[in-house]
């Protein structure tokens, strides 16, 4: 009971101190305080429900009393809280970051009144899409982290930053009415967005019409994922914006649209249909992500080809749909937001000690900076998966996953998986030898590194490497995770309560056009409606 | 079944709404765009709305029968997702006008990668005539090229000599030398 109320605080903390914030806009160093104890109350309610779901399973919160499938469901299971510690820990990690940045800029104007609101905002909106048990409502944690980036990511207004904001801004807003109208499809046809009473009523609709359900909603999350045909806007878009938004960007919010993903072909569409196409997909996202990488002279671009480039792998485990696939997905997850965040956080450092981002322009940093070549190289050589860091451990998961499928597909992008590692590895390599290795083209300017900056980023390759050592629990994690996942039905049962009771909930909450009653009736009829506005608009 | 005939109405006036948000979406001017995502995002509260059912009367308890009563489910999506549209559309035209005030238009530019390669192609770094997937050449892909950021992604592309000013007679040397009344000199442009 007391457990089940924790479930709303997640969302709930980093909102009220959102406001407090705001209304502190003119005292920084309060603002400043507000949001690191609001964002450690959070990490801290994140660890208790991973802790209790690794016991019992599942969480259910009911949003103001009112029971599913009327009322608003949050629900933890092992897959959201794994997904919301790592969160926690990435977000609070790059919020030390930038505060270290702030004070070592001397930056105590405009800009930063507003950044923290926002990014306690995005905190919220993370936590929602990751919580949420209804499809309306992982649509509106995906417009609060939209709405937040896109502050976040044109902050200052330079000229740059605009340009890269509006390409990013459109197409977000382009996937979200996709979302929308996918939405209004699904209600139409069911009669409920709850996710739970969608996964008992959507094997009763037409199979075609369920079809188009599940390609609607998966372009939705493609495209906010950065999976290959729709994967063009993040390259363009992360690099120019500060050194803490890109980082937490990379690490969290393609993320959420993996994780949206899994939630819906694993709960709402579990026979699979779409996966052969999910495969192909996965595969070229991860030769054209790498390719683009192999090319860039920039850091941060390079880096963001090769966030796009990774998505693959978890798509990649995520259409081999067995519990293996998913299992090493998951695991890829958590492993990919800490090292791809830390990354960019070392980059950010790169650019203030060397000057620039270009590979070009850097140089000699092994010389003059070897603790932050140590900081680069970690997460690096886990990114291409070198033994025995958690990048090596994911990708064998998935490769293991992979052959034990034995479809040509699966050999196919377990083939393409090695090259994108192998060539990870060289991009990677490349980064190295020209940033660290290399004479300075012009000698390096005389900058001292804040200790905050260094210590945050520190700690998060210090978690990097935390899974590695703890891979073997966690792959047992992730493993149940993947089982409660498959199961499906004790999501069904924690969200609507034991069948009998459902069928004495409409007449008690006295709400028609919600309840089953209405809904058995008007199943037959919606279908057809949904057929006419699918086809016209 | 009266509820029939409204619904097409409704339906045709999405179809509408989707195809010309579409069109809009296309264009190059942000606030142009911007109109685009008002009228798409309005075809999908339509939608929502659609989705609802027949129209029916008021959904509170006790006012009347209860099969009479609209879906009021739809209706709460609907607001929410006016409320989020509304906001969004407010930062687009903040964006809109800052792009403004910034160069003097609001028209989005292209990709780093585009903009490079046009530069290669004005430089004769590539065959001018080699045709892209779109059939059209390079040589007009270049002159079509919009550079206004030039100046600042210059650092990332060492690769790349300095361009002489003379290849692009047009150019000046950064949008803040450029006030936003001077806008005749981007149309000459294209």
């Amino acid at each position: 009971m007391t457990l089940s109320s924790l479930v709303v605080l997640p969302v709930a903390i980093p909102l009220v101190a959102a406001g407090l914030a705001l209304a502190l806009a003119r005292r920084p160093r309060l603002q400043r305080i507000v949001t690191v104890v609001a964002l450690s109350a959070v990490l801290a309610v994140a660890v208790v429900l991973m802790v209790a779901t690794d016991r019992t399973g599942l969480l259910v919160a009911h949003v103001g009393g009112w029971a599913a499938p009327i009322g608003i469901a949050l629900v933890v299971d092992r897959l959201s809280a794994l997904m919301l510690l790592v969160s926690s820990v990435v977000i609070l990690c790059v919020l030390l970051y930038s505060l270290a940045q702030g004070v070592a800029d001397g930056d105590e104007g405009a800009p930063l009144a507003i950044y923290h609101p926002t990014y306690l905002v995005l905190a919220a909106g993370v936590a929602n899409a990751f919580l949420s048990g209804d499809l309306f409502n992982i649509y509106v944690g995906f417009e609060m982290l939209l709405a937040a980036s896109f502050v976040l990511l044109t902050l200052g207004g330079t000229g740059e930053r605009i340009r890269a904001g509006t390409i990013y801004v459109v197409v977000s807003l382009l996937s979200s009415v996709l979302f929308l109208v996918a939405i209004a499809l699904v209600y139409a046809a069911t009669g409920t967005v709850n996710l739970a009473h969608l996964a008992q009523r959507l094997p009763e609709i037409d199979p075609g019409m369920r079809l188009t359900l599940q390609g609607m909603l998966l372009i939705a999350f493609l495209i906010k994922a950065a999976v290959f045909p729709l994967s063009a806007w993040l390259p363009d878009s992360y690099p120019t914006a500060p050194a803490p938004v890109t980082a937490v960007f990379a690490g969290l919010l393609t993320k959420v649209g993996v994780y949206a993903m899994i939630r819906t072909q694993t709960l709402l569409f579990p026979d699979g249909r779409l996966d052969d196409l999910l495969m192909v997909a996965a595969l070229a996202t991860m030769l054209v992500g790498i390719l683009g990488a192999v090319a860039q002279s920039d850091i941060k671009r390079l880096l963001s080809f090769t966030l796009v480039s990774h998505i693959g792998f978890m798509v990649f485990g995520l259409a081999l749909s067995s519990r293996a696939g998913l299992s090493a997905a998951i695991f890829y997850v958590a492993h990919h937001i800490t090292v791809q965040t830390s990354l960019f956080l070392v980059a950010g450092l790169i650019e203030r000690r060397g000057g620039s981002t270009s590979l070009d322009r850097l140089g000699s940093l092994a010389k003059f900076a070897p603790f932050l070549a140590v900081l680069f190289f970690v997460p690096a050589v886990n990114l291409a998966g070198i033994p025995p860091l958690s990048g090596f451990l994911g990708k064998v998961g998935l490769i293991q996953a992979g052959v034990a499928a034995g479809t040509p597909m699966a050999y196919a992008l377990v083939a393409g998986g090695l090259i994108t590692s192998l060539l990870t590895l060289y991009a990677i390599v490349k980064a190295w030898n020209k940033a660290f290795w290399q004479e300075a083209p012009a000698p390096l300017p005389r900058v001292r590194m804040p200790r905050g900056m260094l210590a945050s980023a520190s700690a998060l390759v210090a978690v990097g490497v935390t899974i590695t050592i703890v891979a073997g629990p966690l792959y047992r994690y992730t493993g149940s995770a993947a089982d409660l996942l498959r199961a499906r039905e004790p999501y069904i049962v924690a969200v609507l309560g034991e069948p009998q009771d459902q069928l004495t909930f409409p007449s008690a909450a006295g709400v028609p056009g919600d309840g089953t009653g209405r809904g058995d009736e008007t199943a037959a009829l919606e279908p057809d409606e949904a057929h006419g506005t699918g086809s016209e608009g | 079944m009266t509820a029939v005939p409204a619904n097409l109405v409704l339906v045709l006036l999405i179809g509408v709404l989707f195809g010309t948000g579409v069109y809009l979406l296309l264009e190059r001017s942000l606030s142009r765009v911007l109109v685009g995502v008002t009228l798409i995002g309005n075809g999908a509260n339509l939608l929502l709305l659609v989705a609802g059912g027949a129209a029916g009367g008021p959904p509170l308890v006790g006012s009347g029968p209860e099969d009479e009563m609209a879906d009021p489910l739809p209706q709460a999506l609907v607001l929410t997702a006016i409320v989020i549209t509304l906001g969004l559309s407010a930062f687009l035209l903040a964006m809109a006008f800052r792009s403004w005030q910034l160069h003097g238009h609001d028209e989005v530019q292209d990709d780093l990668e585009d903009r490079r390669i046009a530069r290669r192609v004005a430089r004769g770094l590539l065959a001018p005539n080699e045709l892209d997937d779109i059939g059209a050449s390079l040589a007009q892909d270049a002159a079509e090229a919009r550079d206004e950021t030039e100046h600042s992604d210059q650092r990332n592309d060492l690769d790349d000599t300095f361009v002489s000013p003379g290849l692009f007679p047009h150019r000046l040397p950064g949008p803040q030398h450029r006030s936003p009344l001077t806008s005749s000199d981007e149309e000459e442009r294209r």
